[in-house]
């Protein structure tokens, strides 16, 4: 300081009256006002101040302002490419089985290799089947239905019927005479039956259309509509001859053919019921149905080589949809919006530090944090004063053998490592799976119980030295009781220094509980804390690319350990009457 | 002095018990988790015994079926006998491993050590000398914010610009990817690399309370009467500063550094574990939230060693720097 400001604080006190009135008097300042004026002097102390009111105000009133809620998970909408359908070109036969009849598997890989041989019967578990080809990749299975066996010996026979009454008696009649001639088939009504030996009975089949093949796919306009054996074989065949019109079961249908193969079925009132094409369209789940005109869509989109098509569903919503084609395999994506936690968004206007890793807004996780940050300094330095000061008072007041062993006791909590203990008890706190709210107020107990040493040594020496001064005398001429002595006399004598190693303490404290709960041992979720928000650093992906989650909480942590360190440290500039400024 | 020392290193063996006795049933208190978890393991494999007669012999083995009275009186007497059990997670006896991973400690320790004293006097006694100019006051600022720095956050924002965003050191361990494939030059080297982010991250932290330390110390000497003498003999500001203030102040600075000695082979166990530099920091915080007794008992003990070790020097250095203080 210039000596030309000392000279104006020192005509501050000088009076130009000469009356003897309150003017002329000297003016003293309180001891009290002395600190509070050295102190707001001192600009880094101010600059701490200012930080510390921030903080508070950050931390206590910003949560009640913050729209947010501590633990409150944000979603949002992300539009995402999932597989709707899949598309390929069929280049195996379908088959349609009559009604009431089946087609084995056995038969059906002899017919392909009947097909593949260009051959026009072909055999399979004993029983003969003939192909009829109806036209290009479209055939009829017919093969031999069994109607009943019969059991003959020596000319008398006994029948098994499939069906009840199957086997008439003009069949019968005419099975015998074809036994009795040794012949292997008869005609009855003019249908023709087989006869088959299957070990010692005879097998009496018709012969019968069974199934049809194709290589064709028939879609429905309705979901529920099933199309029967006679329906396909006679679009197929009307397909096949170039006829517009066809009856099955006495209704009318036309067909309209259009580009590429495929094939439009009406019935007689102009509605679509079918259409016939090759692209075999599937939905990838099965609770989706795919119109017909959805399936055209693709085909029509698939053969003029386009990659997205838009669909209006029958809803009205308008969707777009992406078709990819690897190896004829077409695969039909859906853009989707599904919603999800809104993971390390980005800041914006709803979350101004963006949201962290459960989606949560890190601002008013931060205001939160800051919160049970500074709660926990203060009880848990609220109790390593209480400690501190009664068997630091005790100890420094009594001296002998009850100063020895609370120094020893000191000296014994001096010794215990806090970071090792506070991590094994962290881990014990882990292991018994306490509840979040009720290790945050042990971490105060435990953070208190171990850093009181400091205090009590600090305590002791103080009162050591005062107890020898006079006033001390005079109060126990006085006999006042030890109890105020020791607690209204000497004590507040300490408390200058007090302050200011709690200041510094809140500092400290608050370092642990950060560390801690970096480490995942301190304050855990749901409770944020800024250390525990910290955390995410782990990952180092987080690290690297979302700075907005970990540097505001450490800076944080740093502005409000500095703020206390400010402050402490002009509080005991000002405290000292040796500093002179 | 004799008997001063004799009865401190009495006084310290009792500590030291009272001490030992409060970790141990602290880390009895974690309910043989770790032999629970083996316990678990051992009976899953198949053709094992049943979890109970595992964990019933396992826990003889380890002596945990002890109350905690008989156990921590059982360790007690094996310990004075220099024998500190096997590491349950590391499976070699305690002090094997201790010696193992010791040096990284010891090397990151003293390296940091050196640099934050050869700048920390310098820089306090510049501040104490310029009291209350800018040059103060940016250093006192420099110096709370090395204080104020949460060494994990501190780690941190080091890995990211200089591993990340620059990539000259790699994020984690004491050795690189082409370690084994080095010289011995080279070996050397790529650990001292490894060891640059640690080194800065404890001086940076760590600087802070050294330097106003030195600052208050060397402003309470350039406060005292004797320094104005020698300014009103007419001595150069220089060899006021230099000859008479310096030594002066070096006595609680000498005192404090002697006692940070012992603190060397300490650890530091957030830094390491920051950087998985496996030393008995990292070590030690494995097998604390593993809860291996044997190894973390002994790290605790030895810290608690190297405290009263410490406070022991200190006062030992004060009595030979300070020849008005006598030790009795």
């Amino acid at each position: 300081m210039s000596d030309n400001l000392k000279n104006e604080e020192l005509n501050e006190y000088v009076s130009a009256s000469t009356a003897l009135d309150d003017e002329q008097r000297v003016k003293v300042l309180s001891p009290g006002m002395l600190v509070a004026k050295r102190f707001i002097r001192n600009k880094l102390a101010m600059i701490g101040l200012v930080i510390l009111i921030f903080m508070f105000i950050f931390s206590f009133v910003g949560g009640q302002i913050s729209p947010y809620g501590e633990a409150e998970v944000f979603r949002t909408t992300e539009v995402v490419l999932k597989d709707y359908a899949g598309a390929t070109y069929s280049d195996e036969y379908l088959y349609t089985e009559q009604e009431g009849l089946k087609l084995p598997s056995a038969a059906i890989s002899q017919f392909i290799l009947a097909v593949n041989k260009k051959q026009d019967t072909f055999e399979a578990k004993g029983i003969q089947y003939s192909l009829i080809e109806e036209g290009q990749d479209f055939y009829r299975i017919s093969g031999v239905s069994e109607i009943g066996k019969a059991l003959t010996l020596r000319g008398i026979s006994s029948y098994t019927e499939t069906l009840e009454g199957s086997l008439t008696d003009t069949i019968k009649a005419g099975y015998e005479a074809a036994v009795k001639d040794g012949l292997s088939e008869f005609e009855v009504d003019g249908i023709v039956y087989l006869i088959t030996k299957i070990g010692k009975e005879n097998s009496i089949g018709t012969v019968q259309d069974i199934a049809l093949a194709t290589k064709r796919i028939f879609n429905t306009y309705a979901n529920d509509t099933t199309l029967t054996y006679q329906f396909k074989f006679a679009t197929l065949k009307a397909i096949e001859e170039d006829v517009k019109n066809f009856d099955v079961n006495g209704i009318t249908y036309t067909i309209t053919e259009g580009e590429n193969d495929t094939a439009t079925i009406s019935t007689a009132d102009g509605v679509n019921f079918a259409s016939v094409s090759k692209l075999v369209v599937r939905p990838m789940s099965n609770d989706v149905f795919l119109s017909v005109d959805f399936k055209t869509l693709v085909e029509n989109a698939i053969i003029n080589g386009e990659k997205s098509i838009v669909y209006v569903d029958e809803n009205g919503e308008e969707n777009e949809y992406t078709i990819t084609n690897k190896d004829k395999q077409y695969t039909i994506r859906r853009l989707q919006e599904t919603v999800v936690n809104a993971l390390y968004s980005e800041p914006s206007k709803e979350h101004f530090l963006g949201t962290d890793g459960n989606g949560m807004d890190i601002l008013t996780r931060l205001m939160y944090g800051g919160r049970i940050s500074l709660l926990i300094g203060f009880i848990a330095i609220g109790i390593e004063i209480f400690i501190g000061v009664i068997l630091g008072g005790l100890a420094g007041y009594f001296g002998k053998w009850i100063d020895t062993a609370i120094m020893r006791l000191v000296d014994v909590f001096n010794c215990i490592p806090s970071m090792p203990l506070y991590i094994i008890l962290g881990a014990v706190m882990d292991y018994y799976r306490l509840a979040p709210q009720t290790r945050i107020y042990l971490l105060c107990v435990i953070l208190g119980l171990l850093s009181w040493p400091g205090i009590a040594r600090m305590v002791r020496g103080q009162i050591l030295s005062l107890r020898e001064q006079e006033f001390m005398t005079a109060a126990e001429a006085t006999g006042i009781s030890v109890y105020r002595r020791i607690f209204k006399h000497l004590v507040p004598n300490v408390i200058p220094q007090l302050i200011v190693v709690a200041t510094m303490g809140l500092g400290d404290i608050i370092l642990v509980e950060a560390t801690l709960s970096f480490l995942g041992l301190g304050v855990k979720y749901p409770f944020a804390s800024w250390g525990n928000i910290i955390n995410a650093v782990n990952d180092v992906y987080v690290m690297t690319n979302y700075l907005f989650v970990w540097i505001p909480a450490g800076m944080l942590i740093l502005l409000t350990v500095l703020g206390f360190n400010f402050v402490g440290d002009g509080l005991r500039d000002a405290f000292d009457p040796k500093m002179k400024r | 002095m004799k008997r001063f020392l004799i009865k401190r290193l009495l006084l310290s063996v009792v500590i030291l018990f009272f001490v030992s006795m409060i970790i141990y049933s602290i880390m009895r208190a974690m309910p043989t988790s770790y032999v629970e978890n083996k316990a678990r393991q051992m009976a899953s494999l198949p053709g094992a015994k049943s979890y109970e007669d595992w964990l019933e012999q396992l826990e003889e083995s380890y002596g945990l079926n002890k109350g905690i009275v008989p156990g921590y009186a059982h360790w007690l007497s094996k310990a004075a006998q220099g024998e500190f059990g096997d590491s349950w997670s590391w499976n070699v006896p305690v002090t094997e491993k201790f010696k193992s991973v010791i040096w990284y400690s010891f090397a990151l320790a003293v390296v940091a050590f050196v640099l934050q004293v050869s700048v920390a006097i310098p820089l306090g006694i510049l501040s104490a000398r310029r009291q209350y100019s800018r040059t103060d006051y940016t250093i006192t600022v420099f110096g709370l914010i090395g204080i104020s720095l949460p060494t994990f956050f501190f780690a941190t924002i080091l890995k990211w610009i200089f591993s990340i965003n620059l990539g000259w050191f790699d994020l984690y361990g004491i050795v690189g990817r082409m370690h084994l494939q080095l010289d011995a030059f080279g070996k050397i080297m790529d650990m001292a690399a490894h060891m640059v982010l640690p080194v800065a991250t404890l001086t940076i932290v760590g600087i802070g309370s050294l330097m106003r330390y030195t600052r208050t110390n060397m402003l309470e000497v350039l406060n005292s009467d004797y320094i104005r003498t020698a300014r009103a003999k007419g001595l150069s500001e220089n060899r006021v500063i230099n000859y008479h203030a310096f030594r002066n102040t070096l006595i609680p600075i000498v005192t404090i550094l002697g006692s940070s000695l012992p603190g060397l082979f300490g650890g530091a166990m957030i830094t390491e574990t920051l950087f998985q530099i496996p030393g008995i920091g990292y070590t030690a915080y494995q097998s604390m939230v593993q809860g291996d007794i044997p190894f973390s008992m002994f790290y605790m003990v030895f810290l608690a060693f190297l405290t009263l070790t410490g406070t022991l020097i200190a006062d030992i250095l004060y009595a030979v720097v300070d020849p008005r203080v006598r030790v009795n």
